[in-house]
């Protein structure tokens, strides 16, 4: 009910009109920084009528939200509303467990590859998507391994590229200057704010399009999750974002684009400014105030 | 409790001398837990003694280098300890890689479904058939059918057969133990299941799978009925062929084709002799059957410990 409202003002906000239709990536509006001029911005991702199923329940229902390229989108809600199984479907994590389905399509620009569509290899969309979790989860192997695992898999052999690389990684997570002494020391003796940072090294070492983090900073402590947050705002450059959080102070931080979902439904999704200060939906501005959740 | 209730503990009085009640309570039950525990441990401890005791005159060298004799003073276990390693070597190299790969489809691969839930039920199972049952299986299958003969191959298939489950059952215990966040993070990477299988599961519950090994390996050392049923000979007075050669191929696998005797076999034979001098052979045998069982357990629980302490999630 209201949420088909809302999808369709999402949509309307988000889409530039002049740029739909054909195969042309479609682009997005935003007021960035504090000038707010308006800018317009490639869609990395269209997530277009998305619902989820788990057996019979019916988790996320008729999403729609573009995601702008090289920006930060957060998706904020009450707990179980539906963000953590929304940003699964983007690297088909569901595919893992049985019973699962999704319907719609999440398409990925520029070569409109829809990511949940029957005939694409789930494996295929992991290796162009990475994913950072909600408690960090490092290999129990060396720091060197935990970041080169991905490269392996990629098929990387050369010692000399992998050592690059791994260090390109740790530098871009802000993790190297901590870890160059001791790369070949086991990941585990590492402090939760370090193995979150190396989980994330370890996720930009195989330069994905899109980067999931679903909660990262939930299991860590402030100071180590200003360092994430910071950490974020800089990835900008190089990676589509996409962050859960339940933490609105952080996605009114980190993000440009903000969703807000309940109950597996879109409620509102605009500009992370606007949706901070001037929300468009009574359910949103009660939810940002504190009022539940 | 009493009629007023919750009100009673306010009174700190009370409340201290229910307190203090629940304290014996305490130590009452780490009390009867510990006598228990120490009774089963003396029991093995006397065992274990009165064995060293009745065969101490028999421990040394020649014990470990002679064959079975009709003379007490001479005989040894030569044979023995030869037949049990070697039955061993083939029960372990079969058990153990059929036995993860088991494991590992059940765990990682197999749909839960109604067909999965059987062969799970029935693999535990297996576990409880009386071990004389595994070796009338073994003498129909791999004597007769397979025509492998009373060699060391049938024995140490039979066994092999007899720790399956065991094998199985631990694997998938150590398996299971792997986060499920791990296995998340390497398929994030977009590692296939067979990746996360051979770089993550598998590495990660070796310590586990070594223990179920060593643990069947050590109920197997020391199972008498199926290789008595196989036929293993209780009198045997040379050694299989030797495993390695002087010209090539320089291995031969020979030996598994030949007759064999066993420890428990050897042990059983000299307790079943009238003669008096018999027994002290068979306590030293038996001893040293012991303490093979016990090495392997310590060296199980020591492996765990190993990799507990490299692991810790």
């Amino acid at each position: 009910m209201e949420s088909a409202v809302a999808n369709e003002d999402a949509a309307r906000n988000a889409h530039n009109p002049a740029s739909q239709g054909g195969s042309a990536t479609p682009r997005i509006s935003i007021a960035v920084d504090d000038t707010r001029r308006t800018r317009t911005l490639n869609v990395k991702a269209a997530v277009d009528n998305l619902s989820f199923y788990y057996g019979q329940h019916r988790a996320l229902k008729n999403l729609t939200i573009p995601i702008a390229e090289r920006q930060v989108t957060a998706l904020i809600g009450p707990s179980g509303c539906g963000k953590s199984t929304f940003l699964r479907c983007f690297n088909r994590m569901h595919d893992l467990q049985p019973d699962t389905r999704y319907e719609g399509s999440i398409t990925l620009h520029p070569d409109n590859l829809n990511l949940i569509g029957a005939g694409v290899d789930p494996i295929e969309v992991r290796m162009r998507i990475g994913m950072v979790f909600q408690k960090p989860n490092p290999f129990p192997k060396s720091v060197f391994e935990n970041v080169a695992y991905g490269l392996r898999l990629r098929g990387l052999r050369s010692r000399a590229a992998l050592a690059e690389e791994v260090e390109k990684a740790l530098r871009g997570s802000a993790l190297w200057d901590e870890v160059k002494d001791r790369l070949q020391d086991s990941a585990l003796a590492l402090s939760g704010g370090q193995m979150q940072r190396l989980c994330i090294a370890r996720a930009l070492a195989t330069t994905p399009e899109i980067l999931l983090f679903d909660e990262p900073t939930s299991a860590l402590d402030p100071i180590a999750t200003a360092k994430i947050e910071e950490l974020i705002s800089t990835l900008r450059d190089q990676v589509t974002v996409l962050i859960v959080t339940h933490n609105m102070q952080q996605a009114a931080r980190v993000s440009d684009y903000t969703a807000f979902m309940y109950l597996g439904e879109l409620i509102e999704f605009d500009e992370a400014a606007k949706i901070f200060t001037n929300p468009a939906k009574k359910a949103t501005e009660d939810y940002i105030t504190g009022r539940y959740g | 409790m009493s009629a007023s209730g919750a009100a009673a503990y306010l009174n700190s009085e009370q409340l201290r001398r229910g307190l203090s009640r629940r304290k014996v309570l305490d130590k009452v039950f780490v009390l009867v837990g510990l006598i228990v525990m120490l009774a089963c441990l003396a029991v093995l401890a006397i065992l274990f003694i009165d064995l060293v005791r009745d065969g101490a005159s028999r421990f040394g060298w020649d014990f470990f280098t002679n064959f079975a004799s009709r003379r007490a003073e001479r005989a040894g276990i030569l044979a023995a300890w030869v037949g049990t390693s070697l039955i061993m070597l083939v029960t372990a190299t079969c058990a153990v890689p059929v036995g993860v790969a088991a494991a590992i489809y059940l765990e990682e691969y197999a749909p839960k479904n109604w067909f999965t839930a059987v062969i799970e039920i029935n693999v535990t199972n297996l576990a409880g058939v009386p071990s004389i049952v595994y070796g009338l299986l073994a003498l129909g299958l791999f004597v007769y059918q397979f025509d492998l003969g009373q060699s060391i191959a049938a024995a140490g298939l039979t066994l092999a057969l007899l720790i399956l489950p065991i094998v199985i059952v631990a694997t998938r215990e150590a398996i299971r133990s792997v986060p499920k966040a791990i296995r998340e993070a390497a398929y994030g990477l977009g590692a296939t299941r067979w990746e996360v299988t051979k770089d993550h599961v598998l590495p990660y519950s070796t310590g586990g799978i070594l223990t179920g090994m060593i643990l069947g390996l050590s109920r197997a050392i020391g199972e008498t009925a199926p290789i008595i049923t196989i036929g293993a000979l209780s009198f045997i007075a040379f050694l299989p062929q030797s495993p390695v050669q002087s010209e090539f191929p320089f291995v031969s696998f020979a030996w598994l084709k030949d007759p064999f005797t066993a420890m428990p076999i050897q042990m059983f034979n000299w307790v079943s002799r009238p003669d008096q001098a018999f027994q002290a052979n068979a306590a030293a045998a038996g001893a040293i059957l012991l303490g093979m069982t016990l090495i392997m357990n310590a060296l199980a629980i020591w492996i765990r410990y190993r990799f507990r302490k490299k692991i810790n999630w």
